[in-house]
């Protein structure tokens, strides 16, 4: 039984076909990453299986159960940008998950219950090097820290698949490169599984285990709208593969598609 | 020479052009009201400073002589009970409604075509009513401000309560959320220093009403005193209360600016402040 699976999967906004014939079954521990051109349906697809798009035909299952068709704490994820609450200082929002649940009636907690999530939630911002920054604001913090902060918020829930979209994309390389040594480590550390969209080639190399292409196989110039993308190629990542000789392999197969003319 | 629109005075120089416009108006009353004083030393419209001192001076404290109160003070006490009051409970309702209209989309549905219409109806118009229902006591007055500045909040907040990113919604349910701890931990605590801010623009709106109501029918009241004394051209009155109006309207806007930046400094720091 695999963790995450599709098939035949299709999303169509009237006539006009975004994703189809999505077909992958993906194992708990998986490093995802996601690529294509933009406007391609990555982030409709992401959204998918956030729960905030229904699917227009086909299954998609989670645990051998339907997404649900609402955001759930299964399912953690990290945006852009906004992923943070710029009303609570860092550890209240880290501290968000616990108090939710913990007092169903005011979603905050107090006395013990308060004390031991502050000590749960400093771990975690300990985790991602933010615990100089307990008591900042998010507007006090970097770019990079927020998305730092985004990421210890959202394991808070121990997700069982965790969502990102284009997490690093607005971070400058050096912090960027930063990330990828922190999310790689809580990867490894806490065996999540992860799906991030990326449009930096060379991160999605770098960071996934599998990669997703995703393009349109048929293209009808007359009316563009008539088929969607899919998955084109469904690439395992060795880590111990240098990325460079898989491009290699890539381009050696003669694939020339729309996604390979913008990203390679 | 650079061009005027790099041009910007130094600090004192900017204290300096800021007192200019206070400095001329005051000179031209001056010289107005001496002119009209030469040729009338009894002359009621344009009093001098010192009468108008005078007159506000025996208001301040003078006991009424058949009731022991202090007019200006009975009067101030009056209508900024009525103000706080009213604008208090259209906040409230203002607050809750908007939460209400921006996140849960059945209740905008139901609820939002009405507090458009609402907002719509000119209030003064619906003072008869009020009077006819309320009497002329405190109620119908309060009822006024209620009902002339409540749609305003309702339609701001429920605007910015769907201008919050879809992101913040989304990752509070993941994290586990329930609609009302959305309602309660996303919603609410960004949108009362929003509710504040209209608070702010809406007390004009407010003090409008407030003296309108009172002219109308009131025992005490700064806008009752004001249109009482008319009647005997008592300009040395009715300057210097709408002098004092105006000094009550600039601390209760600055004390909702105060209580703003102390409570929510993350908003004024993200927003820009424009207090």
């Amino acid at each position: 039984m695999s963790l995450l699976a599709a098939k035949r999967l299709e999303k169509h906004y009237g006539n006009h076909v975004v994703l189809e014939n999505l077909n992958f079954s993906v194992e708990s521990g998986e490093f995802v990453t996601l690529v294509g051109a933009s406007g391609c349906g990555k982030t409709t697809f992401l959204k998918m299986l956030l729960g905030t798009e229904a699917t227009s035909r086909g299954r998609l299952t989670l645990d051998d159960h339907p997404i649900p068709n609402e955001p759930g704490p299964d399912r953690g994820v990290v945006f852009q940008k906004y992923s943070v609450f710029p009303h609570l200082t860092v550890l209240g929002n880290v501290m968000m998950a616990d108090e939710l649940r913990s007092s169903k009636l005011l979603g905050k907690s107090f006395g013990a219950a308060r004390r031991r999530g502050i000590e749960k939630a400093r771990e975690r911002i300990e985790e991602v090097g933010l615990d100089q920054a307990l008591d900042k604001y998010p507007h006090e913090l970097s770019g990079g820290m927020q998305q730092r902060l985004a990421i210890a918020q959202a394991l808070m829930m121990r997700p069982r698949i965790l969502l990102l979209d284009e997490p690093f994309g607005a971070l400058d390389p050096g912090i960027r490169q930063d990330m990828h040594v922190l999310i790689n480590r809580l990867w490894q550390e806490q065996q999540l599984t992860i799906f991030m969209i990326t449009h930096d080639l060379k991160e999605a190399f770098e960071l996934g285990t599998r990669l997703w292409v995703f393009d349109k196989t048929r293209h009808d110039p007359q009316a563009p709208e008539a088929y969607g993308a899919t998955i084109t190629y469904d690439l395992p990542i060795s880590r111990d593969r240098p990325s460079e000789a898989l491009k290699e392999t890539l381009q050696q197969g003669g694939l020339q598609t729309h996604t390979q003319e913008t990203l390679l | 020479m650079k061009r005027l629109i790099n041009s910007t005075p130094s600090r004192g120089g900017r204290w300096l052009l800021g007192l200019l416009p206070f400095v001329l108006l005051g000179m031209l009353y001056l010289s107005l009201s001496n002119a009209r004083l030469a040729e009338n030393p009894n002359d009621p419209l344009l009093p001098t400073p010192a009468k108008m001192a005078q007159s506000f001076h025996h208001l301040a404290t003078a006991e009424n002589a058949r009731t022991g109160e202090i007019l200006l003070w009975s009067d101030t006490l009056a209508s900024l009970e009525r103000i706080v009051i009213g604008v208090g409970i259209s906040a409230l309702i203002g607050l809750i409604v908007g939460i209400l209209n921006g996140g849960l989309p059945l209740v905008r549905a139901k609820l939002s075509p009405l507090v458009t219409v609402a907002s719509l109806i000119p209030p003064m118009a619906l003072l008869p009513i009020l009077f006819i229902a309320f009497g002329t006591g405190e109620a119908a007055k309060i009822a006024l401000i209620v009902i002339g500045v409540t749609p305003f909040l309702i339609r701001d907040l429920q605007g910015h309560a769907l201008r919050l990113p879809d992101e913040q919604l989304i990752k509070a349910q993941t994290l586990g959320a329930s609609s009302w701890q959305v309602l309660l931990r996303v919603l609410l605590p960004q949108l009362t220093p929003r509710l504040l801010n209209a608070t702010r623009l809406a007390m004009g709106t407010a003090w409008l009403f407030l003296i309108a109501a009172e002219a109308i029918a009131a025992q005490e009241g700064l806008g009752y005193r004001i249109f009482l004394v008319r009647r005997y051209l008592s300009m040395d009155v009715i300057l210097p209360y709408v002098a004092w109006i105006t000094l009550l309207a600039f601390l209760l806007d600055q004390l909702l600016a105060w209580v703003s930046r102390l409570a929510f400094p993350w908003y004024h720091a993200s927003e820009g402040d424009n207090a």
